[in-house]
């Protein structure tokens, strides 16, 4: 059975390394839903998280395969872990009117999305939170009508020390 | 010191002591070192494929880590399909390629070819030195990375800038970080007794051993649980050799061109203890009827390895020689039993055979077979890729490690003569032959003036049978005998429809390979009949050099047995000897 998976690698920040990883995974046949890559704590460290839709199987073969690159220090699949937070960022522009914008400023008080700029014509706004509550934000933005918007991909970090 | 100067040092200190290259703009700082190095026998083939096989031939007949020197751009691109050979074969090589000044990197520069790009997935590890003060420690590290854990080809880019740069307080480094890789060697004891515990009491276990026994020298500790325990061996491709071909319980290569006592002996074993091998299709056939009755244990030194293709009950992680040796001392001995007396039966009944008719064509099979009277115990066979292949694993009596080398995993046609070339140079006291079909020997026939002007004694025998015959033979029996662009002798004037020669076709075969040969400076011979084989195989194998062998073979001779591709390992199809 297919599911998603975030993974959370641990590599060394040398020149390539981001390209290495996304293009085993490529090589190998896998579509990667999304990555974050930035420096950490240790500037010679890295996180990169993915996530990565694929069977119990195909995930352990990925881990494993990415776990031989020279420059991966650590893989954690995080998926069948209850302790960990993930979060994920998005900033959207939704279209207002006289009339909606009220309403959509009401909406973003309930997901508690912050408005960040407030126009004649449109609201851009921030959310953190998880996948799903960003997803439900969108799905009931659309009828005003989404300009554009942008998100960051998983964030994660296991409760425990890694 | 300069960064040129102190690659070769670093090389040196390597124990690097040949090197297969092809010079050019921006590795020219490097070769002017080594026009003052002794230390280092540079080989210069004639194309850059060449030489990354012929590093690769080198590794894979010697066990030490072959080395390959290459230009930029041109240079660089002809190296890959010997990087990927590598690779699928997991060979321990470091490949050098020179490239533009790091000013220049990413505008298109002249020669200028993305190395790093183009062989991020075909190397085990790649890296661009940008600093002088890098050069050291990549180097030291390329050499652990490839010959340590799996083995594999390392490449390493090298502009021209950085050969040049100056770096007065150079010294070899004597130790490596490298904190993300750390391979498991020795296996863990539990999971060793777990195996132990497993054989103890099965009925029906079956060896399966790759090319990891002969990459970590396991051969002897194989032997010694083949002794103590009396369990049956089939062996892959890339593990030929590891057991002699007469050991009373060794039952060939199993999988598509397999021996079918090998085949059926997994279709009915109840324990399969694969060694070093990595359960290619070759062999398994669709994944979800591969050893259903059986219990799967696999001694790998690489993890992904393990779980990869079939669900394995017992996994042990680490070097096949150390767990081996563990084994043998853990594990009870076992007597023959049942099970040895049915393989036996298989063995006798599936005998590979041929009829040879002294008056007719030579059937390819009898000539390789023939080739086992005239090479000493000691001799390398390697192979290029195609039917004579199979019937060179199926034939050739293979009595020792690093003794038979083929492309198995990427299946490069125009490996064989350049590898060959390369084991000949790495163990120079030992007979290297090369058995290889008409098309592929046109693939790297440039070596050829490579070992006549070096004197590598290269013993190629080509089978010539007119066709690229392994492409043939599958459009033979699964593509209604439509010999599309496999027959060597189609030209515009061949009827539309042709489906090979029925004694009418009178069509000249180019090229005249044993007047190639004379053109490069190599003796040739031609055998034409059965009868001739003795007396000129004798005469070639007595020149003191290279020579080529040219033997006109039936063109139309299939390789049995057959699995045809997605079909069980049981479903075996036969030729007319069985
Ligand atoms: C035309 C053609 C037909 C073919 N038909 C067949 C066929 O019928 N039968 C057949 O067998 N092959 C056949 N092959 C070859 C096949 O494609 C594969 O190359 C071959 O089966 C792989 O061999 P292997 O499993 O031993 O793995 P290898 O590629 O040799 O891999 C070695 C394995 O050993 C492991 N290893 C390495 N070092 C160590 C160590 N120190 N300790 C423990 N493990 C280690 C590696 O991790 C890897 O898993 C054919 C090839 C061609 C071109
Ligand atoms: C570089 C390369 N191109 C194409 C193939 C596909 N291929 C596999 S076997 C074969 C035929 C080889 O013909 P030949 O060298 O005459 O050997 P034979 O099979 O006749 O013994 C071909 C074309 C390959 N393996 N390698
Ligand atoms: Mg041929």
């Amino acid at each position: 059975m297919k599911s998603k998976h975030t993974i959370i690698l641990t590599v060394i920040n040398t020149v390539g390394v981001l390209t290495r990883v996304t293009g085993l995974l490529a090589q190998r046949g896998y579509n990667i839903e999304s990555t974050i890559a930035a420096p950490t704590e240790n500037p010679n460290i890295y996180k990169i998280i993915l996530v990565v839709e694929g069977s119990a199987q195909n995930i352990e073969q990925v881990t494993k395969q990415l776990n031989k690159l020279i420059d991966t220090l650590k893989v954690t699949d995080i998926s069948h872990d209850n302790n960990f937070i993930v979060r994920e960022y998005i900033i959207l522009k939704v279209n207002v009117t006289k009339k909606t914008r009220s309403e959509v400023l009401e909406l973003l008080e309930v997901f508690s999305a912050r408005p960040l700029d407030v126009s004649q014509s449109h609201i851009i706004m921030e959310l953190s939170g998880r996948a799903k509550k960003i997803d439900r934000l969108i799905e009931l933005l659309k009828p005003y009508g989404i300009n554009e918007y942008v998100r960051s991909g998983e964030f994660a970090m296991t409760e425990y020390d890694m | 010191m300069k960064g040129a100067e102190i690659l070769i040092d670093a090389l040196i200190k390597e124990g690097v002591d040949t090197i297969f290259g092809y010079p050019g703009g921006v590795l020219i700082p490097v070769f002017d070192v080594l026009f003052s190095t002794k230390e280092i026998n540079f080989i210069l083939p004639r194309h850059e494929q060449g030489a990354a096989h012929a590093a690769d031939g080198y590794a894979r007949a010697t066990g030490k880590t072959g080395v390959c020197l290459v230009t930029s751009g041109p240079g660089a691109t002809n190296a890959i399909t010997g990087i990927a050979t590598a690779k699928l074969d997991s060979t321990p090589m470091v490949i050098i390629s020179g490239q533009v000044s790091t000013k220049l990197i990413g505008t298109d520069a002249f020669q200028e070819a993305d190395m790093l790009g183009l062989t991020r997935s075909i190397c085990k590890h790649n890296c661009m030195v940008t600093d002088v003060k890098d050069l050291p420690r990549t180097i030291k590290e390329a050499f652990h990375i490839a010959n340590t854990g799996r083995p594999g080809p390392v490449s390493i880019d090298l502009p021209v800038d950085v050969s040049n740069a100056d770096f007065p307080d150079y010294k070899y480094p004597e130790t490596i970080e490298l904190p993300g890789y750390k391979p498991v060697i020795k296996g863990n004891k539990k999971q060793i007794q777990k195996l132990a515990d497993a054989i103890n009491i099965a009925k029906r276990p079956l060896l399966y051993t790759g090319g990891g026994i002969i990459s970590s020298s396991a051969s002897d500790n194989l032997l010694q649980l083949v002794e103590k325990t009396n369990i049956p061996v089939a062996t892959t491709l890339m593990g030929l050799g590891s057991i002699p071909y007469n050991h009373p319980y060794y039952l060939g290569m199993p999988g598509m061109h397999g021996f079918a006592a090998a085949n059926y002996s997994f279709t009915e074993c109840d324990l399969l203890i694969a060694v070093g091998c990595r359960f290619d299709d070759r062999i398994t056939g669709p994944l979800n009827t591969f050893v259903t009755q059986a219990k799967v244990a696999h001694i790998d030194i690489d993890p992904a390895e393990i779980g990869k293709n079939i669900h394995t009950e017992i996994p042990v992680v680490g070097d096949a020689k150390l767990v081996l040796e563990k084994l043998v001392d853990i594990v009870k001995e076992r007597k023959p039993n049942a099970w040895n007396e049915r393989v036996t039966e298989l063995k006798e009944k599936f005998k590979l055979t041929y009829n040879q008719d002294e008056n007719e064509k030579i059937l390819p099979q009898y000539i390789i077979d023939s080739i086992n009277k005239f090479i000493p115990d000691d001799a390398i066979v390697v192979t290029d890729v195609g039917q004579h292949q199979m019937w060179s694993a199926q034939f050739i009596n293979h009595k020792h490690p690093r003794s038979f080398l083929s492309s198995g995993g990427l299946g490069t046609m125009g490996f064989g003569l350049p590898a060959a070339m390369g084991a000949a140079v790495g163990q120079p006291n030992k007979m290297v032959v090369n058995i290889c079909g008409d098309g592929g020997f046109q693939m790297n026939i440039q070596e050829l003036a490579t070992c006549a002007i070096n004197n590598i004694p290269v013993k190629s025998i080509i089978l010539n049978n007119t066709y690229l015959g392994m492409v043939r033979q599958w459009q033979d029996l699964f593509w209604e005998k439509k010999y599309s662009q496999t027959c060597l002798k189609q030209d515009p004037s061949c009827p539309p429809g042709c489906t090979g020669p029925n004694g009418s076709c009178n069509k000249q075969y180019w090229p005249n390979f044993v007047k190639v040969a004379e053109a490069n400076g190599v003796k040739g011979f031609r055998i034409e009949s059965p009868s001739e084989i003795n007396n000129v195989l004798e005469e070639a194998f007595k020149v003191d050099g290279p020579v080529v062998v040219e033997v006109l073979v039936d063109k139309l001779v299939n390789v049995f047995p057959m699995v045809p591709s997605g079909k069980k390992i049981n479903e075996i199809i036969f030729g007319d000897e069985k």
